[in-house]
């Protein structure tokens, strides 16, 4: 039975506050922890299945043209392969997240140095990749693509564009303004688990496991890729070790896996090797934002200008939605934001965590320090004193607003002093140390969800949804929520995730895996309780149930005289997402320390408040913040994907050579939970976590760079070249 | 991966042997080689596994040096004793590179002969005189942020990027050899590394059958020691610029002595003697290290991305001779 609720309007009953398990919000640990950790838990590639061949991709070797043909004879010749897959129904780059159809086909068509072109099928992996590294292709290449964002003419998104008063007479009647470009390099997701996928037929039927974040979008644009039913596939993604934006979309191995199955009949496995999944994923597109605000002698924001450059390739609809948050996160009556997009020939750009906030907010942040500099105000004053009554485009409520809290909070546990800031005030030995902050904003998302809820004959509970974890705590807070509603103790609850042959879940993405999932289990449980309520006679509000049994002593089991009671709860955001702007805050402030002589840059410390509604799990919500917050020390000081400035490939498509933060860089984070219950986010009351602590931390390392040593630095990563540069000496 | 056999010889003759009448290659840690074999930049028709050879001794010299066998792991000298107490300067540089897993299977004679990070040389599928000779250099108008400023030449601009051969350089160290026909030689590890010239695919004065088998250093020469690796990240990454310094100060408060070598910055541990020369005799002050600098960048080239490196080399090295000679800035 599918029990169906669409939230029209803010929920203020927070009913979950009132059940008896006491459960959920606890800092449980991880129900899929020792399987991980004790290597029983099975990732995609690992399954066994009988007589599997082994796939890898091979890439072009020019930016733009066409494959005239491959020598397939050549490649059948060396040792142990099977075939040379070049359908056109290939995959050539991975889909857009919610895509929800198949990306781009055709591999005889290269738009990027690095696009798959075919799949090489051997006996083994190594001969595999040997052959497809040595396949011999004849290309007519087409020169001179564009690989420059800089240099092509780019495309107004103007459905980003906002043009309120007049920003220029702002700006020049204005007692303070700034106006400063910056500029942020690409990011990878860089997952620990590469791309990796297992196919094999039963006749007309597909099984596949494959490492992906949204199987219910991931379904459908397979059986479009592949050109058959979606009910013939089932899509397995039981543990996913990270995704961060890269698994949104189905990606070209899977397809790949999929079609060569079928044509050489018999299981086919292919994993991408680790510079496969750095070029042919997924790019965070690098960005040029120019910033301009204006305050009077008040300090008031009176003009706000967010302008910004990003780049796709041709074809693709994906823009970095920088500007995401400069929507609404600061008042300026005068506004002007633009966002365009260079068409140019580098690989895919799409989601990377916290697309959009995740470089916009830094800049953003950045440029609210020296104007609080140019003003003399307290950067954290500045800040309290622009946040706006309601949003300053859309003129709509805030669902709620915790900017304020995280501020005072985080000010007061870092000891930030308000008093007037200088650069250079503090130097031991060589270093510099100084001090930085910045404001924290992602906008909250909520998809529609689908989960079924089996309350069993035995007093045990199973929680069945495609719903992905990939390593945020997905299994371990619906176990939470169920127990919490049905009053079952957590290890009552098996729950079980990533088949495509359950409800639709959201999927894994855009931080709302646990609002969406949450609501939908919240809503299949609540119909679970009024079924068990109407046994008791009784309202169900007023069954109090708690482990395993009501207030009154009667066992669950009794009620539910050997049979399970299941529901389908079916959740989905209505008229509510345009009544109310709703977005997670958070506030960041950094210690770090500067080399004066080499420009070596260290954090010291750090910390970061962060409002984004119920707490679900304390645990797993602090180590979302604390991934956050070290991407954050990687956008400011070392993650930089470098492409070639004449071929545009992606040069540094690896971990030793693109630097994410190693144990060294992390010193010990702090995270204050500010929690809150917002009743328009959804009826758990709970928002995303996963990508706020990332979206606006680089600023306070930035702005603590300058505070030290006196060097602005314009350009992430703030690397030891870039800080000596800007080094006043 | 191109397939190859695998061979395990019982003695150092035979291991000389098999490396000279085959394309084989010595492997030893296995964790440059086996990567480059992966990305199909290496292609040896065979490997020549020399790990269970006789060459892990590590031992005091009669002149009171060291004698560190090519199968060291770089663990085992980071944490020896004496390197400690004597060399700290080369624990130091060891304990700077790479990571503690990948520390305790790289060797000696693999740390010397590990090969270039350049981008376009770890890309099979882009120009690259090193790998194939005459395909040309795709770092120069590319990606050359790691690339060298010294002794470049139009056919290459890679950076030798080992961090314990620049110490050892700097510790006047000797790579011990023995040929294919059983000879012995020894070459100063400063003159171990070639420059690239015409000839880039050439990195080492290692013949066809040469095996190394270990690198000895003179007896102590007292002083101040100290290596300096600047780098983005603070582990698990490369030199953008390395400074190893040997310094003694006499009881006039005057340099006594100076030994220094330079990582990062070309195909090579980069050795200048007048700059120890300059040092020598002279009381520490900021114009004297800018001195050093001038001779030691002298004929330092950019190449746009790497033009950085430039101040980058003239302030850690003032930093470096502050810290060790105690004057202060
Ligand atoms: C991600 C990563 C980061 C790293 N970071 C650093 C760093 O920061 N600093 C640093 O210095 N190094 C770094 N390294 C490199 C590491 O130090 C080398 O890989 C290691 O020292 C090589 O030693 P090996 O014994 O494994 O060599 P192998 O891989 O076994 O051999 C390397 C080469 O040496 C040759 N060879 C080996 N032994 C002999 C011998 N006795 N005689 C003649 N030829 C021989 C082989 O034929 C081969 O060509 C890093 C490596 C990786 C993978
Ligand atoms: S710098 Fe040297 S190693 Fe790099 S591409 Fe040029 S020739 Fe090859």
């Amino acid at each position: 039975m599918i029990v169906h609720e669409k939230q029209d309007n803010p929920d203020t009953a927070n009913r979950l506050d009132g059940m008896k398990q006491g459960v959920l919000g606890t800092a449980m640990s991880r129900i899929d922890g020792l399987a991980k950790v004790t290597g029983t838990a099975l990732y995609a590639a690992e399954y066994s299945a009988d007589n599997c061949a082994e796939g890898v991709l091979a890439t072009a070797t020019i930016t733009r043209g066409v494959v005239n043909a491959i020598d397939k004879k050549a490649a059948l010749a060396l040792p142990g392969v099977i075939a040379v897959i070049d359908d056109p129904r290939l995959t050539t780059r991975a889909a857009q997240g919610t895509a929800d159809e198949a990306p781009q086909q055709d591999p005889a068509r290269v738009c990027y140095w690095g696009q798959p072109i075919a799949l090489v099928v051997a006996e083994t992996f190594e001969q595999a990749r040997h052959a497809a590294k040595h396949l011999v292709v004849d290309y007519g290449e087409e020169v001179d693509a564009p690989v420059d964002p800089e240099a092509v003419k780019p495309e107004e998104q103007t459905e980003e564009t906002v043009s309120q008063g007049d920003l220029d007479a702002a700006m020049s009647a204005a007692a303070h303004a700034v106006d400063v470009t910056f500029t942020t390099k690409g990011h990878a997701s860089a997952a620990m688990e590469p791309h990796a996928a297992i196919a094999s037929w039963n006749g007309d039927d597909l099984t596949v496991h494959a490492s992906l974040q949204m199987l219910n979008y991931n379904i459908t644009e397979l059986a479009d890729a592949l050109g058959i039913p979606e009910q013939r596939i089932r899509l397995i993604a039981r543990y996913v070790g990270g995704g961060f934006g890269s698994k949104l979309g189905i990606s070209e191995e899977v397809v790949a896996a999929a079609i060569a199955a079928q044509e050489i009949g018999r299981p086919v496995r292919v994993v991408m090797t680790r510079q496969h999944v750095f070029q042919a994923i997924m790019r965070r597109s690098e960005s040029t934002q120019r910033l301009r605000l204006c305050v009077d002698a008040a300090g008031k924001l009176t003009g706000f200008g967010h302008h910004a450059l990003v780049s796709n390739l041709p074809g693709e609809e994906f823009a970095e939605p920088v500007l995401q948050s400069s929507h609404f996160l600061y008042a300026g009556a005068n506004r002007e934001l633009k966002l365009e997009l260079a068409r140019i020939h580098r690989m895919t750009a799409g989601s990377v965590r916290a697309p959009g906030e995740a470089v916009g907010m830094p800049a953003l942040e950045c440029a609210m320090d020296m104007l609080a500099e140019a003003a003399g105000i307290d950067p954290v004053k500045l800040r309290l004193m622009n946040i706006p009554e309601k949003d300053p485009e859309k003129g709509l409520p805030f669902s709620s607003h915790t900017l304020a809290d995280c501020l005072t909070q985080a000010a007061k546990a870092f000891g930030w002093d308000h008093g007037l800031r200088k650069p250079r005030q503090t130097r031991k030995g060589e270093w510099w140390i100084g001090t930085g902050m910045a404001s924290a904003a992602r906008v909250h998302n909520v998809m529609e969800a689908k989960a079924r809820v089996t309350l069993k004959a035995d007093g045990t509970a199973v929680v069945e949804t495609d719903m992905t974890d990939i390593g945020t705590g997905t299994y371990t807070i619906a176990a939470q929520i169920v127990g919490e509603m049905l009053g079952l103790a957590p290890d009552r609850v098996l729950v079980d995730l990533g088949d495509s042959r359950h409800p639709r879940g959201p999927g894994s993405g855009g931080s709302w895996g646990a609002p969406s999932i949450g609501s939908a289990l919240y809503v299949a449980c609540k119909a679970i309780r009024e079924e068990l309520a109407k046994r008791l006679d009784i309202d169900e509000p007023d069954l109090a149930l708690r482990n395993g049994a009501t207030s009154s002593g009667t066992q669950l089991t009794e009620l539910l005289r050997g049979e399970d009671l299941a529901r389908v709860g079916h959740y989905e955001p209505g008229a509510i997402s345009e009544d109310f702007t709703a977005s997670g805050f958070g506030a960041f402030f950094a210690q770090v320390r500067v080399n004066a002589f080499t420009g070596e840059t260290r954090v010291d410390r750090m910390l970061g408040a962060f409002g984004f509604g119920r707490v679900l799990n304390r645990k797993t919500a602090r180590s979302q913040c604390l991934g956050g917050i070290t991407w954050s020390i990687g956008t400011a000081l070392t993650e930089a994907l470098e492409f070639d400035p004449r071929d545009g490939h992606l040069v540094n498509g690896d971990l030793a050579e693109y630097h994410v933060p190693v144990n060294r860089d992390v010193p010990d984070l702090d995270v204050i939970l500010v929690e809150e219950r917002d009743a328009a986010a959804s009826p758990i009351q709970a928002k995303g976590i996963g990508e706020l602590g990332m979206c606006g931390g680089a600023a306070a390392i930035g702005n603590a760079i300058y505070n030290a040593s006196g060097a602005r630095v314009l350009d992430f990563p703030m690397t030891p070249d870039r800080v000596i540069a800007a080094m006043p000496d | 991966m191109r397939a190859f056999d695998y061979i395990r010889p019982v003695s150092l003759e035979e291991a000389g042997r098999r490396l000279a009448e085959t394309s084989a290659k010595a492997i030893a840690g296995g964790t440059n080689l086996l990567d480059l074999m992966k990305l199909q930049v290496e292609t040896p028709s065979a490997v020549c596994d020399i790990s269970r050879l006789d060459l892990a001794t590590i031992a005091d010299t009669p002149d009171g040096g060291l004698f560190i066998g090519a199968l060291v792991t770089n663990t085992q000298t980071a944490v020896h004793q004496r390197v400690r107490k004597d060399y700290p300067l080369l624990a130091r540089a060891i304990l700077a590179g790479a990571t503690q897993q990948l520390r305790n299977k790289a060797t000696t004679g693999g740390n010397l002969c590990q090969r270039t990070r350049c981008f376009y040389f770890t890309n099979a599928d882009q120009p690259c005189n090193k790998r194939d000779p005459g395909s040309g250099c795709g770092a120069i108008g590319g990606i050359a942020k790691l690339h060298a400023v010294l002794g470049t030449s139009e056919h290459c601009i890679a950076t030798y990027p080992g961090d314990m051969a620049v110490a050892m350089t700097a510790l006047g160290g000797v790579v011990e050899i023995v040929g294919a026909d059983g000879h012995a030689r020894s070459v100063p590890v400063a003159d171990f590394h070639c420059l690239p010239g015409d000839t880039p695919w050439r990195e080492n004065v290692l013949e066809e059958g040469d095996i190394i088998t270990a690198v000895t250093l003179p007896a102590p020469v007292g002083g101040l020691q100290t290596y300096r690796k600047v780098r983005e990240r603070s582990s698990y990454a490369f030199a953008l610029v390395s400074v190893a310094a040997i310094v003694a100060m006499d009881d006039q408060g005057k340099i006594a002595r100076a030994d220094l070598a330079f990582g990062g910055l070309a195909h090579k541990p980069w050795h200048d003697p007048r700059i120890g020369d300059l040092l020598v005799g002279e009381a520490p002050s900021a114009a004297l290290f800018d001195k050093a600098a001038d001779l030691l960048l002298e004929t330092a080239q950019g190449y746009g991305e790497n033009d950085f490196k430039i101040p980058l080399a003239r302030r850690t090295l003032r930093a470096v001779l502050e810290e060790v000679t105690g004057a202060s800035s």
